[in-house]
């Protein structure tokens, strides 16, 4: 158990600074997920704690500790690989025993310790299997029963849900999520899914080029997105965002009235007038997708209505979307910042 | 119907063993003739119409120079399997972990060296072994085999290491392994299949070469099976044919059972990796 903190980390490679500049401090047991597309830099930042990347510039502290030019095997951080790295010429149990192996515990400990870790993934029938026989998801249990077989000061999950299927990575999501909060261990999770990060994170990272755009809390982020980025990034379909009024305004799909062109609008509400191009059925709501004005200039978006209101609309021809004002997202026209109205 | 397909593939199988027995079965029956009863056309080749002797195989150990062939050959087999696994699997493991367009370059660059023939090499090569006083000794052809081995190896080995993921060797060291310890516990086991082929390939390179062997050794002392052999026993046109079959017979036949061993541990290496 331990603090884990980041003081001005860059890391290039040559000319490309794959980090460029990271400052970021997780406290003691806390879940902490870096959120960002892929090339954002996240992989190289945790790589970095792992200690499978020196940087070019910046610390890395452990428990306060300076570990910035210290090996890996000295750093007693766990990893979980997205391609879960298991050694195909061990058996499951001597691939669970290895980190303790590695670091000469004795055989009767080993032995109990990994039976215990087995346990606890529920993996003790799989021990004397081979890992190139076994599914994604057994992989995947067996992955995480070697992260936690020896006691870390931190564990560092890189994508190791991306592999598996929709529905075992929804179970896995949770399971991984109740593990924590039974160990408490500090943990940095890698993800390029919103989903597994606003779903798992204490507090969530977006990266974006080398640089941490926003750091907060998931529903800091979800309701004040610090930039058009990060605003982009999060909620399935993201926000809206469409320039108008010297900015560029922010709302999210759900919430967003919808009227017959030529409808007059209260002035606390926000209004665009925008084709519907199409409706798509999505069980309980109905999607819209709208665009306003035409060529280079159009700007599209996406709203989320009711079947009621539906029936009221038609394909190709302009309406008018109202958002309360209240519930718009100012960003600046030129930086991409959040602004205050 | 499964009968008649089992019994097929058994039959199949029956013919293949025959073919490929065939010729050192006819080796071992040679090599325990009467010289009356090899020479005489009437006779079936594959029978003993005089009853076998152990004449041409005494003759063989103790009137040529056999058995320091037979140990020539094996000190320096084992010599040349040595060097080339100390240079090769160094070689080819970092130029596998090197990353950008130099480490497939210089990958294809070894292999090259490896299509230049002997032929061409063993008077410039010459040159080299007579400048390092090492003429006429077995260590001529210690120094020179590799330079077939290593490229060659290096090239073999740099297909294993490659597909061995990087992801493999990091796990490792975030377990606690250092770099040193995480190549000889995680990739050079897995590389081992490359490993046991190199092996055979180096050994049996250096115990069929024939030109290096008898262009860089002339004293008996130093020559190896494959020079040594044809030398002493094929004398102008008088062949010793019982004892050459017996010559080739004890090299081939051990080392076709340690091959056969080997391959098997060979598929179950390749069978533990893939998949």
């Amino acid at each position: 158990m331990a603090t884990l903190e980041l003081r001005g980390i860059h890391k290039h490679y040559g000319a490309a600074h794959a980090v460029d500049g990271i400052d970021l401090t997780v406290a003691d047991g806390e879940f902490l997920a870096i959120l960002g597309p892929s090339g954002c830099g996240k992989s190289t930042t945790m790589r970095m704690i792992a200690g499978l990347e020196t940087p070019t510039i910046g610390q890395v502290l452990i428990g306060d500790q300076d570990v910035t030019h210290l090996p890996p095997r000295a750093r007693n951080v766990s990893m979980v690989f997205q391609s879960y790295a298991l050694y195909p010429n061990m058996s499951v149990a001597k691939n669970i025993a290895f980190p303790l192996k590695a670091r000469g515990v004795p055989k009767a400990e080993r032995d109990a310790r990994v039976a215990k870790a087995a346990q606890t993934m529920g993996i003790t029938a799989l021990l004397e299997r081979s890992p190139v026989r076994l599914s994604g998801g057994e992989k995947q249990k067996v992955a995480l029963a070697r992260a936690l077989v020896r006691d870390p000061a931190l564990y560092v999950f890189d994508e190791p849900l991306s592999s598996l299927d929709a529905q075992v990575r929804a179970m896995a999501r949770s399971e991984l999520r109740q593990l924590h909060d039974r160990t408490k261990v500090t943990t940095v999770y890698v993800t390029h899914d919103q989903l597994e990060a606003l779903g798992m994170g204490d507090r969530i990272a977006v990266m974006k080029a080398g640089r941490v755009r926003q750091v907060g809390t998931p529903k800091e982020l979800y309701g004040a997105p610090a930039d058009t980025f990060v605003a982009g990034f999060l909620g399935s379909p993201p926000m809206n965002l469409i320039a108008a009024e010297g900015k560029i305004i922010g709302f999210r799909p759900e919430g967003i009235g919808v009227s017959r062109a030529g409808t007059p609008v209260a002035s606390d509400q926000f209004a665009v007038t925008a084709r519907i191009v199409e409706l798509e059925f999505l069980g309980s709501t109905w999607q819209i997708y709208a665009v306003q004005g035409a060529g280079e200039a159009a700007q599209k978006f996406i709203a989320h209505v009711s079947p009621q209101v539906v029936t009221t609309l038609e394909v190709g021809s302009d309406h008018v979307f109202t958002v309360p004002r209240a519930e718009l997202h100012l960003f600046d026209a030129k930086t991409g910042l959040r602004v205050t109205a | 119907m499964r009968y008649v397909r089992k019994s097929g593939f058994y039959l199949g199988l029956f013919l293949f063993a025959l073919f490929s027995v065939f010729p050192v079965a006819w080796m071992v029956i040679t090599a325990f003739k009467e010289d009356s009863d090899l020479y005489n056309v009437d006779n079936n080749p594959f029978l003993y119409n005089l009853p076998p002797t152990l004449k041409h195989i005494e003759y063989l150990f103790t009137s040529t120079h056999y058995p320091t062939f037979l140990w020539n050959s094996l000190f320096i087999g084992v010599l040349v399997v040595v060097i080339t696994l100390v240079l090769a699997v160094p070689a080819a493991y970092s130029l596998a972990r090197l990353v950008g367009r130099w480490g497939e370059r210089s990958g294809i660059a070894v292999f090259l060296v490896y299509l230049i023939p002997p032929t061409l090499l063993f008077i410039p090569l010459y040159q080299l072994i007579s400048f390092a006083h090492a003429a006429n000794t077995v260590w001529a052809l210690v120094l020179v085999y590799p330079t077939i081995t290593v490229p060659f190896c290096t090239w073999l080995l740099l297909g294993f290491f490659k597909s061995i993921p990087r992801d493999l060797e990091d796990a490792a060291m975030t377990d606690g392994c250092s770099r040193w310890q995480a190549f000889r516990r995680v990739s050079l086991p897995l590389a081992m299949p490359g490993i046991a082929t190199c092996v055979v390939f180096a050994f049996a390179l250096s115990l069929s070469d024939y030109i290096y062997a008898a262009s860089f050794v002339s004293s008996t002392a130093a020559r190896t099976v494959s020079a040594g052999v044809p030398i002493e026993l094929i004398r102008g046109d008088i062949y010793f044919w019982q004892s050459l079959m017996a010559a080739g017979a004890i090299v081939a036949i051990p080392l076709a059972i340690a091959y056969g061993l080997l391959f098997n541990k060979l598929v179950k290496g390749f069978a533990a990796t893939s998949g």
